[in-house]
């Protein structure tokens, strides 16, 4: 079994899967892709993360040999390894996804929209949602809080008027059945560090004050504005933009301790391509180090500084409204000045969080999480992927923040943990 | 001309009496600049609040003589944003009892206008004095 | 509800009208201010040379003196609540300093009086909505800009009172008396404090930019809770206007004044003729007095 249908759990699952052994693939949201279908572009090489990624949950989505549980969550573990016992629970969709041909007209004709988790809160959904068009698998899920049907007792019903299959189900119940698994791999990915927690930069209450995955979202064709850099209070097209790093990360008084791994890089990225958008605009990056270690990674900073990016060495101490424009406070130490900027729009490069119920899935597979609230390997250098408890392994974020080529490899060398155990325990 | 760097220096008197009075682990500061960035008084200060908590770091008594530390505030903004939990006003404090205790005071109280006196809280006059004066 | 209160020597002098404003508010809602039968100065300042324990003798004291008296000590000014809020936790927590302390007064003291502010009492005796059903006068379509300050904030694990960057206490108490409170960035800035006694240009630029949000802001008038910041906002409003072209003057409250207006003290001793920016021809255009 993998849980976690990111990047990392796709490879685990695929490798596994590929060498013959059945895989269940365990998935909280209604489709697989994880934080990457969010994603614009990748860096260093600017490939279309979706363009990469489509691939990728198209062959899971198909592969004969990987059961699919979307909407679906651990609900219990027991057994040990070669024979775990795990009860998974899927969340009643109210859609028969055997009909279900995943035509969207219940979505068109869905008079309900709330902000969509998916487009972080600057885009919106129906009531009936499916993740994305591209989504693997493309079948949709009623939001029973906001589905007029749920709340105002059986008023509307306009997907179960319009759909040609008859897949929309009101009565659906959730289900809880027993996988029987020899390993299990856990992929469960990150969450973002609220912005309500950082009240110097505005608490999350400025609309011009997003987050990162909030840019990608405005970076990415398929986003809720097509790709155009326009910012959400007035959809203007910012002239001037700054990027703050280490919003909560590096900040053991009152965020988090760790650094974050991927700001440094994913804000050059951002920051390039606002560029590349926005051909007048200036970009503005505060930093306190910049960290970019990896293949091709330091070539890249240096090509978004090359490209007109004002790197500005110091923390951003607080951010305002003012007349229209988001006043930022910073200091640029190599100057030694203090400076402030008057920008149409700031994003916060905020700190890489285990996603929500890693400590909660930690406990019900009976493995360590460390002191950052991460999975703990057995042995930080030598042992990174195992899990204190045998037959579990782990992969991707939420074992520690890392970018999609780590969580990729991550998730291979899960694989072949698992592998490898069978090879010696259990024949294929 | 060079800074000559030592363990005299690093390692040295001032540094030692710096972290003493003000309970601080001098190199618990990463320069991460947000002090200086939010300094409501860093307007008129010669160094940048972050610039002399780096002199105390390099064990240079040159911080003593920046104006920067007798416009501190006291306001407490940087520790309250400080991502490591570095008392700056505390070390600014610390400076400015290393001058005051050698060289006295800093602020002759008959010299300040009537009318300022007359109308000034006396919390202005008190706090003023525990500040300026030895 | 008796509770014993400090006033402190600025409330005793200079801003006897933040005290009578303060002490009449209380009583009217019920909320009995009896003044510590001996006090002195807590010292303007709480010592951030760690081996200054001299000038925590003063607040000790103080402390001491409460406890004999009762459990809980009020104070209105910022500055004293924020010295005796810190001393009071010093003595509890680091036992070190308590021990010596106590053998300097020749009395043992251990931190166990409970040190409040008169909006914390507000806040967590009355509650706003009910503050708002006892309000007489609303303060209806009077625009105020609720100044913190710094040390009635901060820091926030010592005083613990609210949010020091986004805070709500003073905005919540405004808006329960009908006020129209208007967001400022400049809530929690400084407005240079005690460099008012030897870097006055500084001060002014300070308050000058505090004002100047509040007043971007569509303020009438600014409301404090600290007689120094009232001070530097208030006093050098002259000089202001003369080094800033374009600057219109504004009234700076302390918070208990509006509080006793809203309801409905008589508010002769308010001191409100004592303000340098005169607020009484703003409030009276709202019909107070």
């Amino acid at each position: 079994m993998v849980i976690g249908g990111g990047i990392s759990g796709m490879q685990a699952a695929l490798d596994i899967a590929d060498s013959g052994y059945e895989v269940v693939l365990v998935e909280r949201l209604p489709s697989i892709g994880g934080r990457m279908a969010q994603l614009s572009e990748t860096f260093p090489t600017l490939d279309c993360a979706q363009c990469i990624l489509t691939p990728r949950t198209v062959e899971v989505g198909h592969h004969e040999k990987i059961k699919l549980a979307t909407y679906s969550e651990v609900e219990e573990v027991g057994g040990h390894l070669g024979d775990f016992r795990v009860k998974v629970r899927r969340k009643p969709a109210y859609v028969d996804w055997e009909r279900c041909t995943g035509c969207g007209l219940c979505q068109e004709k869905c008079l309900w929209q709330v902000p969509s988790d998916f487009e972080r809160g600057i885009g919106k959904r129906k009531a009936i949602y499916a993740l994305s068009p591209q989504a693997v698998p493309n079948k949709p899920v009623i939001d029973r809080e906001h589905c007029v049907y749920f709340q105002k007792e059986g008023k509307c019903g306009a997907c179960a008027k319009f759909c040609p299959v008859e897949a929309i189900d009101f009565q659906q119940k959730e289900e809880i059945w027993e996988e029987q698994v020899g390993a299990i791999v856990v992929a469960t990915g990150y969450d973002l560090y609220p912005m309500e927690r950082l009240s110097e930069y505005g608490g999350g209450h400025y609309p011009d004050v997003i987050d990162s995955l909030q840019f990608e979202r405005l970076l990415s064709a398929s986003g809720p504005t097509a790709g155009e850099i326009r910012r959400p209070s007035d959809g203007a097209v910012p002239k001037e933009v700054v990027f703050v790093q280490c919003a909560g990360s590096r900040d053991p008084e009152r965020g988090v301790a760790y650094c974050s791994q991927i700001c440094c890089m994913y804000t050059a990225k951002q920051a390039l391509l606002y560029k590349h958008k926005v051909h007048h605009g200036q970009a503005y990056v505060f930093y306190i180090d910049i960290r970019a270690g990896g293949k091709g990674y330091e070539e890249f900073v240096q090509r978004a500084m090359e490209e007109g990016v004002l790197y500005l060495r110091g923390k951003v101490s607080k951010i305002f409204p003012q007349n229209g424009k988001v006043m930022v406070w910073g200091a640029d130490t190599l100057s030694g000045k203090r400076v402030e900027i008057a920008a149409d729009l700031v994003v916060l490069a905020t700190a890489i969080l285990p996603s929500q119920g890693t400590s909660d899935l930690a406990e019900k597979l009976r493995i360590k999480i460390g002191e950052s609230g991460f999975y703990e390997e057995a042995h930080p250098q030598v042992r990174p992927i195992e899990s204190g408890a045998p037959g579990i392994y782990l992969a991707g974020a939420g074992q520690g923040p890392k970018d999609i080529p780590e969580a990729v490899a991550q998730g291979s060398a899960a694989a072949a943990k698992v592998l490898a155990l069978f090879a010696s325990e259990v024949p294929p | 001309m060079r800074v000559r760097l030592s363990i005299r220096e690093t390692r040295g008197e001032f540094v030692k009496r710096v972290e003493e009075i003000s309970g601080q682990e001098i190199l618990a500061c990463n320069q991460c600049g947000k002090c200086s960035a939010g300094c409501p008084a860093a307007m008129a200060m010669d160094l940048l609040p972050s610039q002399v908590l780096r002199l105390v770091q390099l064990g240079l008594e040159e911080a003593l003589t920046s104006e920067t530390i007798w416009l501190c505030a006291s306001c407490l903004t940087c520790l309250s944003r400080c991502p490591k939990g570095v008392d700056l006003p505390r070390i600014m404090e610390a400076l400015r009892q290393l001058v005051l205790r050698k060289e006295g005071d800093r602020l002759e109280l008959s010299a300040l206008p009537a009318d300022f006196l007359s109308e000034a809280p006396q919390l202005a006059i008190i706090a003023g004095s525990r500040k300026y004066l030895s | 509800m008796r509770y014993l209160y400090f006033p402190g020597c600025t409330l005793s002098t200079k801003a006897k009208g933040f005290a009578a404003s303060g002490e009449a508010s209380a009583r009217a809602l019920g909320i009995d201010l009896v003044e510590l039968s001996q006090w002195n100065c807590c010292g303007a300042t709480f010592p951030l040379a760690t081996d200054n324990l001299l000038a925590l003798v003063a607040p000790t004291r103080i402390l001491l003196n409460a406890q004999k008296e009762g459990n809980h000590l009020v104070a209105l000014c910022s500055i004293c609540y924020h010295v005796l809020k810190r001393t009071n936790r010093l003595l509890r927590e680091e036992t070190d300093k308590r021990e010596k302390l106590n053998l300097f007064i020749e009395e043992e003291y251990r931190g166990e009086v409970r040190v409040f502010h008169l909006l914390e009492l507000l806040r967590e005796e009355i509650g706003f909505e009910e503050l708002s059903e006892r309000v007489q006068k609303r303060l209806q379509g009077l625009r105020v800009a609720p100044y913190y300050g710094c040390l009635l904030l901060r820091p926030f694990q010592e005083i613990g009172l609210d949010d020091p960057e986004e805070p709500r206490i003073l905005d919540d108490l405004l808006a329960s008396l009908g006020c129209e409170v208007v967001e400022f960035s400049h809530k929690t800035e400084c407005c240079g404090s005690y460099l008012a006694m030897n870097s006055s240009e500084v001060t002014r630029e300070l308050s000058y930019a505090i004002l100047h949000s509040a007043l971007a802001s569509g303020a009438q008038a600014v409301v404090t809770s600290c007689p120094l910041c009232h001070f530097n906002l208030d006093y050098r409003q002259g000089e202001m206007a003369a080094h800033y072209p374009g600057f219109t003057q504004i009234p700076v409250l302390y918070f208990t004044q509006l509080l006793g207006l809203a309801l409905g003290i008589e508010s002769e001793t308010f001191g409100l003729a004592d303000h340098h920016v005169d607020p009484r021809p703003l409030l009276a255009s709202k019909g107070l007095k």
